[in-house]
């Protein structure tokens, strides 16, 4: 498997999702590829940074907003 | 909101009680389908910013998702999470104003052409370790203009597949896609990330 295979491939091998025989030989080229060593490393780190990000807070209208419509529309199924 | 809410449950309550909430709400309980919205909210409002890039139109999709839910209660099965029928309803709503506002410029099921933009284009180390260096809040803002930078396409499952943790198959059943769609357009989107966030998180990178 040369870089370009690596790199096509790389989603699929972060979610684990490749057959052995493929993985093996992915695992193969990165002992000896710094550079897709690397971008394989960083392209981790990038998913971490998202997966650690912090729901937004919310505009303080908008939660008061939201509910009142919300009370509206159940008290309209109450009726 | 204020501690003194009624409806705001402590926050010692387990997460795990969802799906009794879930199934209060469906029996008629408002104040538990308000308490699912008081604990998602925030995320679902994240996830609608994510994919409209828009303030406004991820405030209104929030708001209609929320509606939406509540009418229909009754049909949600139990069969997933209800935080992922949730996702669904509220990625409908913000992939419906993203195309209004934006129509034609976007595919989610076109097939991508070769692989010709696949290769990284910044090959710097990273410093050890960026979350280190830089505070939480910069972190956040140096990931929100990487992310509102992408493409609507790769922003979508992006923000389905690693910020809201949905499998490939829910993602692709959320955009109503093919599992391959959604994988040659995960694979592009985290390698762009990483492209945006090297020029700042790279050796001597910007500040």
């Amino acid at each position: 498997m040369n870089c370009k295979g690596v790199i096509r491939e790389l989603s699929n091998y972060i979610d684990g999702e490749l057959e052995p025989a493929i993985k093996e030989e992915l695992e193969r080229h990165l002992q000896h590829c710094e550079d897709c060593t690397m971008i394989l490393d960083q392209t981790k780190k990038s998913i971490e940074i998202l997966c650690d990000s912090e729901p937004i807070p919310l505009p303080p209208d908008l939660h008061e907003r939201l509910h009142s419509a919300l009370r509206e529309r159940m008290g309209k199924k109450s009726d | 909101m204020s501690a003194a809410d009624p409806h705001r449950l402590p926050s010692s309550v387990a997460r795990e009680d969802e799906h009794l909430l879930v199934a209060a709400a469906k029996n008629g309980n408002d104040a538990s389908f308000e308490e699912l919205v008081n604990r998602y909210e925030r995320k679902i409002l994240r996830l609608t910013r994510n994919i409209t890039g828009n303030q406004e139109d991820a405030e209104d999709a929030m708001q209609d998702a929320f509606m939406k839910a509540y009418a229909h209660l009754d049909g949600f099965q139990g069969d997933s999470r209800f935080y992922t029928w949730l996702v669904r309803i509220a990625a409908n709503e913000a992939l419906m104003r993203l195309r209004r506002r934006r129509p034609g410029q976007f595919s989610l099921d076109q097939p991508l052409e070769g692989d010709k933009d696949l290769m990284p284009r910044e090959l710097e180390d990273w410093r050890p370790s960026p979350e280190r260096e830089y505070a939480q809040a910069e972190i956040q803002q140096i990931l929100g203009h990487a992310v509102e930078k992408l493409e609507p396409e790769y922003r979508i499952v992006l923000a389905l597949r690693d910020v809201e943790e949905l499998s490939t198959q829910e993602t692709a059943e959320a955009l109503g896609i093919s599992v391959s769609a959604v994988k040659s357009r995960l694979l592009r989107a985290r390698l762009k990330l990483r492209d945006k966030l090297s020029r700042h998180f790279r050796r001597g990178g910007l500040n």
